[in-house]
């Protein structure tokens, strides 16, 4: 049963205020839900070196009333197998091995270890919150950032290449869960972390994570953004539970309306598409289309 | 093997939970938020701001706080309240306009 009021989701706050990340990170809005729709005794969270690190805090003090442990940046996926591997020695059945990383340390550097744990079948939810680039280190450009960005490190061409099949690789796994969502929808968030929760083996979870100063746009437009984001499919919220896809949220919606909006609506609120010309905003709109509707033919298919 | 809790023999840095890790963050504002007690709706079908808040220092009862302490100013819950009835104000504090 989906989660349908704010409400219904547990009063108390895990992630204490006053934190390192920037005014209104799409991070912490994610992590926020995530550690309600667990239970954060009895969790234990592997971080990379990311914008994580930082919302984590300086030595000795940290805003986050979860155990964490802080890894190198390409061994998230290493880090949460010992940690899986030593809960079970132990005979701790009941806890939640969290790894959280960014798209750099998920699509880039973490790839391998991430690929080894997943073939393995360590017992761990992998939550990858993605925005788009090695946001922490000033906005470089990487395997995930869309095409026509501009980052630090494509500052005159814009990146020409489209964002790299994540999920098609994790999928190749076959692993009993994925799913990916959106802060601009916590509802279906939590839902997913919830789910995700119950299942036992590997659970790979990628969330659109927006970046007001990565991506240039006001902070107050975080939720219009994700929800664009949405809107126009170069996010689609799904899950693939088994081997069975489902299309959920807003993203059932507009494949059963047919409403979606353009690339153009989506790319004009900010400055880091600001160099874009119209034959990449096609480039882009031909190669959302074109995964939309394998994406609606997959949700069908399985119906 | 040593006797007695594992925090005895490991030496290992461990921080602490507290709040303001990062100090005040209330100081990072630029415009602040003021509710407007009549226009919201005080209903927990709502929650909207408390719901897509970041920083989660909104409180869940009503009428609706805002810790103003660590509020970074963002502006989301003034943009995603449906009957607006918060409005960011220029400056740190209200009360000195």
């Amino acid at each position: 049963m989906a989660t349908s009021a704010a409400k219904l989701l547990p009063k108390e706050e895990f992630i204490l205020p006053g934190t390192r990340s920037c005014a209104a990170c799409g991070l912490m809005l994610t992590y926020r839900h995530a550690l309600k729709a667990l239970n954060p005794g009895k969790t234990i969270v592997a971080v990379p070196a990311s914008c994580m690190t930082v919302l984590h805090g300086v030595y000795p003090i940290t805003p986050v009333k979860v155990i964490c442990i802080n890894n190198p940046f390409g061994a998230t996926g290493a880090a949460a197998s010992g940690i899986a591997a030593g809960l079970k020695a132990l005979g701790h059945d009941d806890y939640t091995v969290l790894a959280f990383a960014g798209d750099g340390g998920t699509y880039d550097i973490g790839i391998q270890a991430l690929s080894g744990a997943l073939e393995r079948g360590a017992n761990f939810l992998y939550i990858c919150y993605d925005n788009e680039g090695y946001m922490n280190t000033g906005t470089q450009r990487s395997s995930a950032s869309p095409a026509g960005a501009i980052t630090s490190t494509t500052p005159i061409l814009a990146k020409l290449q489209h964002k790299k099949n994540m999920i098609g690789i994790i999928e190749a796994h076959r692993i009993p869960y994925i799913a990916t969502a959106s802060p601009a929808f916590p509802l279906d968030l939590f839902d997913k972390v919830r789910t995700a929760k119950s299942v036992h083996g590997s659970r790979y979870m990628e969330v659109h994570a927006p970046c007001p100063p990565g991506w240039g746009f006001p902070n107050k437009d975080l939720i219009k953004m994700g929800k664009l984001a949405i809107d126009s499919g170069i996010h689609v919220l799904y899950e693939i539970k088994d081997g069975v896809f489902k299309l959920t949220s807003r993203s059932l919606n507009l494949a059963e309306k047919g409403r979606k909006k353009s690339i153009a609506e989506y790319v004009k609120g900010q400055t880091r598409f600001r160099k874009i010309n119209q034959d990449q905003i096609d480039y882009l709109q031909h190669f959302v289309d074109e995964r939309w509707s394998e994406f609606v033919q997959r949700h069908h298919r399985t119906d | 093997m040593k006797e007695g809790k594992v925090q005895d023999f490991v030496i290992t840095a461990v921080s602490k939970p507290s709040k303001g890790e990062a100090g005040k963050t209330g100081d990072w504002r630029s415009q602040t938020p003021v509710i407007d007690q009549d226009k919201c709706s005080q209903k927990e079908s709502c929650l909207l701001c408390w719901l897509y808040c970041p920083d989660g220092v909104i409180t869940r009862e009503f009428p609706l706080e805002i810790d103003l302490e660590y509020c970074k100013g963002c502006g989301i819950c003034a943009q995603e309240c449906p009957r607006k009835a918060i409005l960011m104000v220029d400056g740190r504090d209200p009360s000195c306009q």
